[in-house]
């Protein structure tokens, strides 16, 4: 793909000189240098926790660095809030959007700069001025929508038209494609390449490289709060930047054997279901999923992919139809039935489903099985059995920190906390696991890992389940892809001949012969 | 744990920063009122510290909100709020009365009855908000509060049964017979204060029984499992609707116990009320000056009730008790708000640091 470039070198708009962060004895950042021109776009990559978002919240004036010195357009600036950044001309756009939901676009976007005649709003001239800048830069809103209404992709464009509204020229984009689909992503790259073409700074924090490849002109690596190098990206591989950025070598492709499924496992007929506003959200859905296979289910968030595995887990009532786990049917049972007869699942939002987060990761790791020997004996638990085995797999799966046994959960990085569910999951040893979104938010190194354990799962003969949103990870990870669309299974394809392209038509709603 | 040890020390560290000021903000009040502070204080402490006779009142008044205090320690632990052991007290203490009255039986049979039957009472006080609660998700906080007052006119209505009511002219029940008091023997009293009883033991006992199922035992985690994250829980096989049933019932029947040691303990007769006691509504202050730990509960529960034994002295020198209550209700307050304490004394130790390297 030819990349435009808009990069003037001779113009430096940011300057960051030998920053370091300390907070109390932790190094965030260690004299890290960074330096942004007009018309560039920067990427900051780094894995979780290697100082990424810290750099950028003291360029963003959420707190200050414990040494070094930032430069604005050539003068030395002292950015003590966020207020002084916008002035000076950054804004920064967050991975969790701060929008008013009920508020629309225009009253989002205005909010805190609002137009007055006299007393009184002055909303048509705002709505105008709206107008203009997203027409300006092709960013296409629908400036009376609620923001309750629109998706996610709108929602950061309005991120982004809110602090070009307040006149910035430099912009950071704090992972801001972790929830868009690939169509959207597409979209959000043409926008930061107009932006760019514009005369504005573009600064991108990211751990994925595609994006960084297709996007970035510029990218500065960080490895656990350190400088590592800042390198053309023309010039580099992705399996270069994974390297750096790791501090050893990654492999993308998952090693995979050939493997003949075997009987089914899992087999859903003419699944119905409603959504939490009771709308229908599954209508009449069929899949199978056998020993050794992974099935891959591809699809845009919203079209029934939470449901359905809310109906396996036994977490949502199945209006209709039939869901059974080695012939036994589990449709409208409790999630303790379904567990029992060979259910386990990595859930979609960890902290909300995977981990009870106050409880210290040992605990976490005997969420279903406290009730069973060896971890307690006649309802008294057995603290010595749960540390031994909550030892043995921190070890075995490379949790870290390593004393972690006792510590709440929560304090684990995202990772981690990942790992924590897998062990657990694949110590419970059921026929059949679900995997939702198994790698959101994990950096290049943890992701491999977590698709390591989920090819592994399928080659000891378990047959997987993998929802997920990444498009990649789905056509790597599967032996067979279903596309979800509107709460049916619209379109089946094996996995090693799938194309992104005809995927992305299925998972819109098109065809597959048209 | 010595992470544990740390975060229990800072808990501790914020509990006496808070009575110290509440201390003072008390002086303050009682200055505008004219009334020495110094000496207000000097009755309220010599008022508990003088003489065994006194300590042992402290004691005595402590008891029952050490059982308040862990029945809603116990429910903030396991995700329910139980603003409701007032009325689980006053129908613990009545089933208590009943029986003490009306069942001819030895202390050894009939005290462990009374028990029961207030155990009981306040643990099925409790189901019913549970059940509200599952079956049509009723806001607990509500239909407990509601429950409070049903409990108390119940109490009232049942008080007036020709059965029970008193003989005389008092508004009140008939006292339980002697052998369902569970008075300490004679030279002890003499000793100590007429009211001492075992009911201090009773706490103890469900001390380290609250502890042992909340630390030990797979019940307490499935309890906290459900408290700290029920769709966690949930996912993990764990029955919510019945951990809330058995939350509700536990800590109903720990705030019915408290009302039979009350009655059996100092009471011996419940009075027609003209409001409402409030053991209930001090065991949540007790909870929370005990940090919800079953430990802490034991001594904020003690700590209560000597001030309130204390403050009922201050009388005597022309100061009013509820001066008692505004140092407690300033307690609670600093307490629930030490989060934001602890906060900003780790941002300026952050930063005290920072600037010293």
């Amino acid at each position: 793909m030819a990349k435009e470039r808009h990069v003037d070198l001779g113009t430096t708009v940011i300057e960051m000189r030998n920053i370091t962060k300390k907070f109390g004895n932790f190094v965030a950042n260690d004299g890290i240098n960074l330096t942004v021109h007009k018309g560039e776009v920067h990427a900051i990559l780094g894995e979780n926790g290697a100082g990424k978002s810290t750099l950028m919240n003291q360029l963003y004036g959420m707190y200050p660095p414990t040494s070094g010195e930032i430069f604005v357009n050539g003068k030395k600036v002292v950015l003590d809030n966020p207020k002084k950044a916008i002035e000076a001309g950054i804004g920064m756009v967050h991975q969790h959007f701060m929008l008013v939901q009920p508020f629309t676009v225009t009253e989002n976007i205005v909010l805190g700069m609002e137009p007055c005649k006299g007393v009184s709003l002055d909303m048509a001239t705002a709505r105008k001025n709206v107008k203009a800048i997203s027409e300006k830069y092709g960013l296409e809103v629908d400036p009376d929508a609620r923001i309750e209404d629109i998706s996610v992709g709108m929602q950061q464009r309005v991120e982004i038209l809110k602090a070009l509204y307040r006149g910035v020229d430099i912009l950071i984009l704090d992972e801001p494609t972790s929830s868009l689909t690939p169509q959207e992503i597409k979209e959000l790259i043409d926008i930061m390449h107009s932006l760019t073409a514009d005369g504005k700074s573009i600064i991108l924090i990211t751990h994925k490289l595609k994006e960084i490849k297709s996007s970035a002109d510029y990218c500065t690596i960080i490895r656990m709060g350190k400088y590592i190098d800042t390198v053309d990206v023309e010039a580099v591989t992705e399996n270069d930047l994974a390297s750096m950025m790791v501090g050893r070598n990654v492999t993308f492709t998952v090693e995979k054997p050939e493997k003949e499924p075997g009987e089914p496992v899992l087999q859903i007929k003419d699944l119905h279901a409603l959504d939490y506003r009771k709308l229908e959200a599954l209508r009449g859905l069929n899949l199978e999923v056998r020993r050794g296979e992974i099935l891959g289910i591809a699809g845009i968030d919203g079209n029934g992919q939470t449901e359905l595995v809310e109906c396996i887990t036994g977490l949502r009532r199945a209006t209709d139809g039939s869901i059974t786990v080695n012939g036994i049917e589990v449709a409208n049972k409790p999630p303790r039935f379904g567990f029992e007869n060979g259910v386990s699942s990595i859930p979609a939002d960890r902290q909300k489903h995977g981990l009870v987060l106050e409880f210290s990761v040992a605990d976490n790791m005997i969420l279903q099985n406290f009730a069973d020997e060896p971890y307690s004996h006649h309802g008294f638990l057995d603290q010595a059995a749960i540390r031994k085995f909550t030892e043995e797999n921190i070890e075995k799966f490379d949790i870290r920190p390593r004393d972690c046994a006792v510590k709440p959960a929560g304090t684990l990085s995202g990772g981690n906390q990942q790992k924590v569910i897998i062990a657990r999951e694949v110590n419970n040893d059921k026929d059949l696991l679900i995997a939702v979104n198994p790698t959101r938010g994990l950096d290049v190194g943890a992701i491999e890992y977590v698709h390591r354990y989920i090819v592994e799962q399928r080659n000891k003969g378990k047959a997987v389940l993998l929802v997920s949103f990444e498009l990649d990870e789905i056509i790597s990870l599967s032996d067979r892809i279903d596309v979800i669309y509107e709460g049916r299974i619209t379109g089946s394809m094996p996995g090693k001949d799938a194309d992104e392209n005809v995927l992305g038509l299925l998972m819109a709603g098109g065809k597959k012969h048209e | 744990m010595s992470k544990v040890k740390k975060a229990l020390e800072s808990k501790l560290a914020i509990t006496v920063f808070s009575i110290v000021v509440s201390f003072v903000v008390g002086a303050f009040f009682l200055a505008i009122m004219g009334i020495s502070p110094i000496e207000a204080y000097a009755k309220l402490f010599s008022s508990i510290f003088s003489t065994p006779k006194n300590m042992a009142y402290c004691v005595v008044y402590g008891t029952p909100l050490i059982f308040t205090g862990l029945a809603v320690a116990f429910s903030f632990r396991t995700g329910v709020f139980n603003i409701g052991a007032e009325g689980q007290f006053v129908v613990g203490s009545m089933a208590a009365c009943v029986v003490g009255i009306l069942v001819p039986a030895p202390s050894i049979v009939l005290v462990p009855l009374c028990f029961i039957a207030a155990a009981v009472a306040g643990c099925l006080w409790g189901l019913i908000v549970a059940f509200l609660k599952v079956k049509w998700g009723i806001n607990e906080v509500l239909s407990m509060i509601m429950f409070n007052w049903i409990a108390y006119y119940l109490s009232n209505y049942i008080a007036g049964f020709s059965l029970i009511h008193s003989d005389g002219n008092a508004e009140a029940t008939k006292n339980v017979q002697d052998a369902a008091r569970i008075l300490f023997p004679e030279s002890w009293r003499d000793a100590l204060c007429p009211s001492s009883n075992w009911g201090i033991f009773v706490a103890l006992a469900a001390v380290v029984v609250v502890y042992i199922i909340l630390e030990k035992t797979t019940l307490g985690y499935q309890l906290k499992a459900v408290g700290f994250n029920r769709h966690a829980a949930e996912y993990g096989g764990i029955n919510v609707s019945r951990n809330i049933y058995t939350a509700m019932a536990i800590s109903g029947a720990l705030a019915g116990i408290g009302g039979a040691v009350q009655l059996l303990g100092m009471g011996a007769r419940i009075s027609i009320f003209t409001s409402q006691e409030s053991y209930g509504f001090q065991g949540i202050s007790v909870a929370l000056i005990g940090a919800s730990n079953p430990i802490g509960v034991f001594f904020a529960g003690i700590f209560y009730g000597a001030l309130k034994y204390g403050g009922s002295k201050l009388n005597l020198i022309g100061a009013p008790s509820e001066v008692v209550n505004i140092i407690m209700g300033t307690v609670v307050f600093f307490i629930a708000i030490s989060h934001v304490f602890r906060f900003t004394r780790i941002r300026k130790s952050k930063k005290k640091k920072e600037g010293a390297q």
